[in-house]
C-alpha cells in the first residue's frame, strides 16, 4: 500500500488525510479464445475475478488529544520511504510540528490555511452530490440539501474559528480575503467559559440550547412596553444584547447566558457577512468552521442572522464536509504533481461516517462521539464525468424522482423494503463466489454494515445528502464491493446471456415477419417484457428464483394491456410514421440477458433500419444485473455474428458501445462519462432512451431534455405501482418532445 | 405665524440665525407656556433637556406659578437629583435665543428603571397644572404613556426617535458649543503622544453616517435634514458593554467599568493574529495586533486564571467598539460614504472607544474614512423632542 501523508492539525481537532491505493476484487468478463477449438460453451464468455488497484482518499478527524497516538499509528503502519514530507496546516501545525518531526522523523511542510479551505471547499462542491444544503427551522428534516450546479463561482466563504475570516471565491485559483471578525468561535467560547465557568465547547452549546435569551438580552419590547407593534417593529428583536445584565444584583442562569452569547455571535457574523455580500454582490455564503461544525443550534442561529439581515436575499449554506475541507486542500496540494482536480471523485458511502445532527441536547451521546472520531472516504474514479450536454437546464436538474428525506411514508416503506431484501442479497453475495471460503464471512460483516447504514439512515434520513432510492441502492453497491462482492450477479448475467443469446435469432426472425405498425409495438413489448428480468425487484427475484424456466414470453404475458399507465405510445408511432428518421439514438441500458439481447437489441435494430445511429450507454462497473459495458461488447460482438445489421453499423459506426461512468442501477444524468458526453454532442444525438425503473422512474421521471425522449419502465413493486395509480407490472411508457 | 415657522425652520446653519436673526429674536405672538423640556426615553438612560429661560422680567417673575418656580429652582440650583439624576452641567449651552426666549439649555440624566418614580414625582409636584406638552421620545415615550397618563395625568406627545436624533444633531451642531465646535476628531489616534482632539467644521455635512451607540446601536444614513434613513444596527451596544462587564466584573455603574477598563490589558483576554502566526499574517495582509478572537485566550485555563477583572473590562470595551466599527465601515462603503458621525451616551466620557474608532475607522480604510464625534454624545434625541415642542403649532 503507498501512502501520502497529511497531516492537518486544526485547534482541537487533528484531521489526517492519506491517500492510499486499495487493491480490491473486480469481476472481469473475457470472450473464450475458440479459435481452433469447436467446444459448444454453455455460456458465451467466461468470468475472471481480478485484482484491481483504485485510488482512495481517506479522511480521519479526532482530538487533539490523541495526537501522541495516532503518531504512534502513523509510525507504525503508515509512513514508508516514499514518505518525505508531511503537509500540514491550521493553528496546530506551529503548535504540533516539532513533536512531529520529532516523533516521526519527517519533514512538517506548513501550508496556507486559508488556501488549503479553499481548495477543499471547491473539490466537494464539484465532487459531491448534496454537498451543501440549507437549513430550515422547524421543518423534518431541517436539512434542504442542494443540487451541484455546474458554475460554483463566485461565493463567499465565511470560516468560523476562533475568529472569523470572509473570503470571496472567484475561480478555482483566485480568492481574496476581504474581511473578518475578531468575535467568533473563540469569543462564544472563551467568553462563555467566563460566564458559566463550563469549559467545553461542545457544553456551552448545550447550555444555549436550553437557555432562554429573553431574560439576558434588553428587547425591543422592553424598551417600548407593549406599543412596538404599533410602530411596526418585532418585539422580540434584540434592542441590546445582554442589556438586562447591566445590574450588579441579579443572578443569571448559565443556560441563558449561553443562550444569549450564541444569538449575539451568531447575529454578529450573520450581520457582517451580509455587510460583505451585499459590498460584493453576493448572494451564496457557505459557512464553515468549528462554530459551524454540524452543530444544529448553530446552523439555525447564523440561518436566521441571514435571512433577517439580508430580507432573504443571501442564502446561508453549509457543507456536509465541511470539517475536512482543510485537510482536502492540503492534500490537493500536496498530491499537485497528481493533478487530483483532473479527476472525478466519488464518495464511498460505505467507508464515510455521516453527517451527524442530533442536538447536543437531544443526545449528547452520539455528538460527543461524532466529534472524537469521524471518518470520510472518496473514490477516485477513472474518468471524469460530466453533465449530459443534452439537459436542459443542468442547474435545476435533479435526477431523483422522490426525496425520501422529505418524503417519510416513502422512507419508511424503501428502508423496510432494502432491510427485508438483505437476506436475499446476502445469500446471492454468498452464491457467487462458491469456491471462496470466507465468502460467508464477508457476506455476514456486509450484512451488518449495510443494516446499520439502514438504522442510521432511519434516525437521520439526511446523514448522506438528500436520501433517495438511488443511495440506498449506491450505499449497497459500496458496502457489497467493500466486503469483495465486486459483482455478485456476474453468474447469473453470463447464464441468462447465454440463453438469451440463442433466442436472438428466433425473435429477428419474428419480428421480421410482422407488418411495419405490428412489429413497433412487438419491439416496444420487447423492450417492456425484458424489463422485467430484474433481479433488483423484490418481486421478480422471487419468480426468477422459484421459476428457472420463466422466460421471454412468460414476461410478456405478465404486462399491462394497453393502455398502459402512463402511455404516449400512439405520439410515438405518430413521430416514427410522420417525422423524419433521428439522427442519433441515445439508449441508456438496463439489465443484462433478456432485456439488453431480446429487448434492447432488436430495437436498435429497428432505429439501424430507419438510418437513426445508436449510442448504447452501459454502466462501467457492476450494479445487480444491470448490464455493463464490457458484457455489452461481448454480447454484440456475439449478435453480429448472428446478425448482418448490427454486424455492419458496428463496423461503419452507426452503432457505438460506450460507458456510463457508472456503477449504479440509477442515472445522474448529471455525472456521466466525459467521452460519452463528447460522443452525444458529435453525433447530434436528436433522441434519448431510458430503460427501466432505477433509470427512468427512481431517476429520470421528470427529468427534462433539449430533445425528444422515451422513458419506458415496468413498474415492479406493487408499493410503487399503487402509489403511481397502477398495480403490479404496470407500464410507463412517456414520450416526451421539448416545447418550442 | 406657523408659515413663519416653517421659513425659519430649525434646521438653517449657524450663518442663517445671523443673517435672519428676525425670525429667532422677535417675540412671538403665540406664548408658548413653561416650563420648556425634551425627554429621550432609551432602554438604559433618560436624557432630559431643559430650557432655563434668564430673560424673566420682575413682572414674569410675579406671576410665575409656584411649582413652575419650584421646578425651575430644582432644577438650575442642583447638579444631582436623588442618587441617580444628574445635571451635565459641562454641556450646558448658554444665552440661546429661542421662540424670542433668551436662556441656557441643560442637560439632565437619569435611569430609565427610577423612570417611575419620576412619574411620581411629577404628579406630586402637580406638574399637570401647568398645562405644558410633555414632548418625549424613545421607546420609553411608548412603554410610559400610560403611566404618564394615569399616575401623572399627563397626555405625553410621542415623537419618532430617529427625527428627533437627526433635529437635534443638525440643530445643536448650528448653535455651537458655547462658541466652540459641537463635532471634533482625532488626529493621529493612535499615537498617544500626537493624539488631539481637534475641532471640525460639519459645515456640509451630507451625506453623513450617523451611528448612534445607546444600549444598542442605530446606524442611519442622512441625505439632507429630512432624508435620512435607518440602515441598519446591532444589538451589541452600550448595554452589551456594561451588562457583560457586570457579569464579568461585578462593577455596578458604566463610569466603574470605564474606569476599569482603562486600567486593563487587552491583550491578555484576546488572541493576537500574532499569538496563532508569530507575527503578522501578510498573506491577508493582517498586522499581528490585530485581534484574530475577542476573548480567544479565555479558552485556556492557564490563561484565564492570569487576567484580572480590569483586563476583562478592557477586553469587552475593545470587543464592542471594534465590532462597532466594523460595522459602521462595513455601511460606509456600502453606502458611499466617507463621514461617520458616532453619538450616543456610550461615549460619555469613553476616550478608548472615541479613539479607537477613529484609529480603526482610518486603518482598516487606508485613510479613506473619517470618524467624527459630538460634544454631546448622548442628548440629542432629547433636544430633538424639546425643539419639536417649540415648532408645534
Amino acid at each position: 500500500m503507498h501512502v501520502v501523508l497529511f497531516l492537518i492539525t486544526g485547534g482541537s481537532l487533528t484531521k489526517l488525510a492519506y491517500y492510499s491505493t486499495v487493491q480490491h476484487k473486480v469481476a472481469r468478463v473475457r470472450s473464450f479464445d475458440y479459435s481452433g477449438k469447436d467446444v459448444e460453451h454453455e455460456s458465451p464468455y467466461e468470468i475472471t475475478v481480478q485484482e484491481e488497484i483504485t485510488a482512495r482518499l481517506h479522511f480521519i478527524k479526532f482530538e487533539n488529544t490523541y495526537i501522541e497516538t495516532c503518531l504512534d499509528f502513523i509510525k507504525d503502519h503508515l509512513v514508508n520511504t516514499e514518505t518525505q514530507v508531511l503537509k500540514a496546516t491550521g493553528g496546530g501545525a506551529y503548535k504540533f510540528k516539532d513533536l512531529i518531526e520529532k516523533k516521526l522523523g519527517l519533514k512538517v511542510d506548513k501550508e496556507d490555511v486559508m488556501t488549503c479551505l479553499i481548495k477543499g471547499c471547491n473539490f466537494v462542491l464539484k465532487n459531491i452530490p448534496h454537498e451543501a444544503f440549507a437549513y430550515q427551522k422547524d421543518s423534518d428534516p431541517e436539512f434542504r440539501f442542494q443540487t451541484n450546479h455546474p458554475n460554483i463561482f463566485p461565493y463567499l466563504l465565511v470560516n468560523i474559528g476562533s475568529g472569523v475570516s470572509i473570503v470571496k471565491v472567484e475561480t478555482e485559483d483566485k480568492f481574496e480575503w476581504i474581511g473578518g471578525s475578531s468575535i467568533g468561535g473563540g469569543t462564544f467560547w472563551g467568553l462563555g467559559t467566563l460566564l458559566t465557568k463550563t469549559k467545553k465547547f461542545d457544553e456551552l452549546l448545550q447550555l444555549a440550547s436550553k437557555g432562554q435569551h429573553t431574560n439576558v438580552d434588553m428587547l425591543v419590547k422592553d424598551v417600548y412596553g407593549g406599543a412596538y407593534h404599533t410602530l411596526g417593529l418585532s418585539g422580540n428583536l434584540i434592542a441590546s444584547s445582554f442589556g438586562k445584565s447591566a445590574t450588579a444584583d441579579k443572578e443569571f442562569s448559565k443556560d441563558d447566558m449561553a443562550k444569549s452569547l450564541l444569538h449575539m455571535i451568531s447575529n454578529d457574523i450573520g450581520q457582517l457577512a451580509c455587510l460583505y455580500a451585499k459590498l460584493h454582490n453576493l448572494h451564496k455564503i457557505y459557512f464553515g468552521g468549528f462554530f459551524i461544525r454540524g452543530h444544529p443550534v448553530t446552523m439555525r442561529t447564523i440561518t436566521f442572522s441571514i435571512n433577517f439581515f439580508s430580507k432573504g436575499e443571501v442564502q446561508a449554506l453549509f457543507l456536509r464536509h465541511e470539517g475536512y475541507l482543510g485537510a482536502i486542500g492540503a492534500f490537493l496540494k500536496g498530491a499537485e504533481q497528481d493533478n487530483p482536480n483532473q479527476y472525478s471523485w466519488g464518495e464511498n458511502y460505505a467507508g464515510s461516517s455521516g453527517l451527524m445532527s442530533t442536538s447536543p441536547d437531544f443526545c449528547p451521546m452520539q455528538r460527543a462521539r461524532s466529534g472524537t472520531f469521524d471518518m470520510f472516504e472518496m473514490d477516485r474514479l477513472e474518468r471524469p464525468l460530466v453533465n449530459l450536454p443534452l439537459l436542459k437546464d443542468p442547474t435545476t436538474y435533479i435526477p431523483d424522482t422522490v426525496d425520501l428525506t422529505d418524503d417519510a411514508m416513502a422512507r419508511k416503506y424503501w428502508l423496510t423494503c432494502f432491510e427485508e431484501a438483505l437476506d436475499g442479497v446476502v445469500k446471492r453475495a454468498i452464491a457467487s463466489q462458491p469456491d471462496s471460503t470466507d465468502a460467508a464471512e464477508r457476506a455476514e460483516k456486509f450484512r451488518q454494515k449495510y443494516w446499520n447504514k439502514l438504522q442510521t439512515l432511519r434516525q437521520q434520513p439526511f446523514a448522506y445528502g438528500t436520501l433517495t432510492v438511488r443511495s440506498l441502492l449506491d450505499t449497497r453497491e459500496h458496502c457489497l464491493n467493500e466486503f469483495n462482492f465486486p459483482d455478485p450477479y456476474s453468474k447469473v448475467k453470463q447464464k441468462e446471456n447465454g440463453i438469451a443469446l440463442k433466442c436472438f435469432p428466433s425473435v429477428i426472425e419474428s419480428l421480421d415477419s410482422l407488418g411495419w405498425e405490428e412489429r413497433q409495438f412487438a419491439l416496444v413489448k420487447g423492450l417492456l417484457a425484458g424489463n422485467v428480468f430484474d433481479w433488483g425487484a423484490k418481486a421478480v427475484s422471487e419468480v426468477l428464483e422459484s421459476e428457472p424456466q420463466f422466460g421471454f414470453e412468460e414476461a410478456k404475458e405478465k404486462l399491462q394491456e394497453r393502455p398502459w399507465l402512463e402511455d404516449s405510445y400512439s405520439e410515438w408511432i405518430q413521430r416514427l410514421k410522420e417525422g423524419p428518421p433521428h439522427k442519433c439514438a441515445l439508449i441508456f441500458a438496463d439489465n443484462s440477458g433478456i432485456d439488453i439481447i431480446l429487448g434492447v437489441f432488436p430495437f436498435v435494430r429497428e432505429l439501424l433500419c430507419r438510418g437513426t445511429e445508436v449510442i448504447l450507454a452501459c454502466n462501467s462497473g457492476p450494479a445487480l444485473n444491470d448490464v455493463t459495458y464490457s458484457e455489452s461488447l461481448i454480447v454484440a460482438e456475439w449478435i453480429a455474428a448472428m446478425d448482418p445489421i448490427i454486424q455492419s453499423a458496428l463496423t461503419e459506426e452507426r452503432l457505438l458501445l460506450v460507458q456510463t461512468g457508472s456503477s449504479s442501477p440509477c442515472l445522474d444524468l448529471s455525472r456521466l462519462d466525459k467521452g460519452l458526453a463528447l460522443l452525444v454532442r458529435e453525433r447530434k444525438t436528436d433522441l434519448v432512451i431510458i430503460e427501466g425503473m432505477g433509470r427512468a422512474i427512481h431517476t429520470n421521471y421528470y427529468a427534462a431534455l433539449k430533445c425528444e425522449s422515451l422513458k419506458l419502465a415496468v413498474i415492479k413493486n406493487s408499493w410503487l405501482a399503487d402509489r403511481l395509480g397502477g398495480k403490479i407490472f404496470s407500464v410507463i411508457f412517456k414520450y416526451e418532445v421539448p416545447c418550442k | 405665524m406657523t408659515l413663519l415657522y416653517n421659513l425659519t425652520s430649525l434646521f438653517c446653519r449657524k450663518e442663517d440665525y445671523n443673517i435672519y436673526p428676525f425670525f429667532f429674536l422677535s417675540p412671538l405672538p403665540r406664548i408658548l407656556v413653561f416650563p420648556w423640556f425634551g425627554l429621550d426615553i432609551g432602554g438604559t438612560l433618560v436624557k432630559l433637556v431643559y430650557f432655563e429661560p434668564k430673560d424673566i422680567t420682575a413682572e414674569e417673575e410675579e406671576e410665575e406659578v409656584e411649582n413652575l418656580k419650584s421646578i425651575r429652582k430644582y432644577l438650575t440650583l442642583n447638579v444631582a437629583y436623588g442618587s441617580t439624576g444628574i445635571r451635565d452641567v459641562h454641556l450646558e449651552l448658554k444665552d440661546l435665543t429661542l421662540c424670542g426666549r433668551k436662556g441656557n439649555l441643560h442637560f439632565i440624566r437619569f435611569p430609565t428603571h427610577d423612570m417611575p418614580a419620576f412619574i411620581q414625582m411629577g404628579s406630586e409636584k402637580n406638574f399637570s397644572s401647568l398645562h405644558t406638552t410633555l414632548c418625549a421620545t424613545g421607546g420609553g415615550a411608548y412603554k410610559f404613556e400610560q403611566d404618564f397618563r394615569t399616575v401623572g395625568d399627563l397626555q405625553l406627545r410621542k415623537l419618532d426617535e430617529l427625527d428627533c436624533l437627526i433635529k437635534g444633531v443638525l440643530y445643536i451642531d448650528s448653535v455651537g458649543f458655547n462658541g466652540r465646535s459641537e463635532c471634533y476628531y482625532f488626529e493621529n489616534p493612535t499615537d498617544s503622544e500626537k493624539c488631539q482632539k481637534l475641532p471640525f467644521n460639519l459645515e456640509n455635512p451630507y451625506p453623513l453616517l450617523l451611528v448612534n451607540i445607546g444600549s444598542g446601536v442605530s446606524i442611519l444614513t442622512v441625505y439632507s435634514k429630512d432624508n435620512y434613513k435607518r440602515v441598519t444596527g446591532t444589538s451589541l451596544g452600550g448595554g452589551t458593554f456594561f451588562g457583560l462587564c457586570c457579569l464579568l466584573t461585578g462593577c455596578s455603574t458604566f463610569e466603574e467599568a470605564l474606569e476599569m477598563a482603562s486600567l486593563g490589558d487587552s491583550t491578555k483576554v484576546d488572541k493576537l493574529v500574532r499569538d496563532i502566526y508569530g507575527g503578522d499574517y501578510e498573506r491577508f495582509g493582517l498586522p499581528g495586533w490585530a485581534v484574530a478572537s475577542s476573548f480567544g485566550n479565555m479558552v485556556s485555563k492557564e490563561k484565564r486564571e492570569s487576567v484580572s477583572k480590569e483586563d476583562l473590562a478592557r477586553a469587552t470595551l475593545i470587543t464592542i467598539t471594534n465590532n462597532i466599527g466594523s460595522i459602521a465601515r462595513m455601511c460606509a462603503l456600502n453606502e458611499n460614504i466617507n463621514r461617520v458621525v458616532f453619538v450616543g451616551n456610550f461615549l460619555r466620557i469613553n476616550t478608548i472607544s472615541m479613539k479607537l474608532l477613529a484609529y480603526a475607522l482610518d486603518y482598516w480604510s487606508k485613510g479613506q474614512l473619517k470618524a467624527l464625534f459630538l460634544e454631546h454624545e448622548g442628548y440629542f434625541g432629547a433636544v430633538g423632542a424639546f425643539l419639536e415642542l417649540l415648532s408645534s403649532p
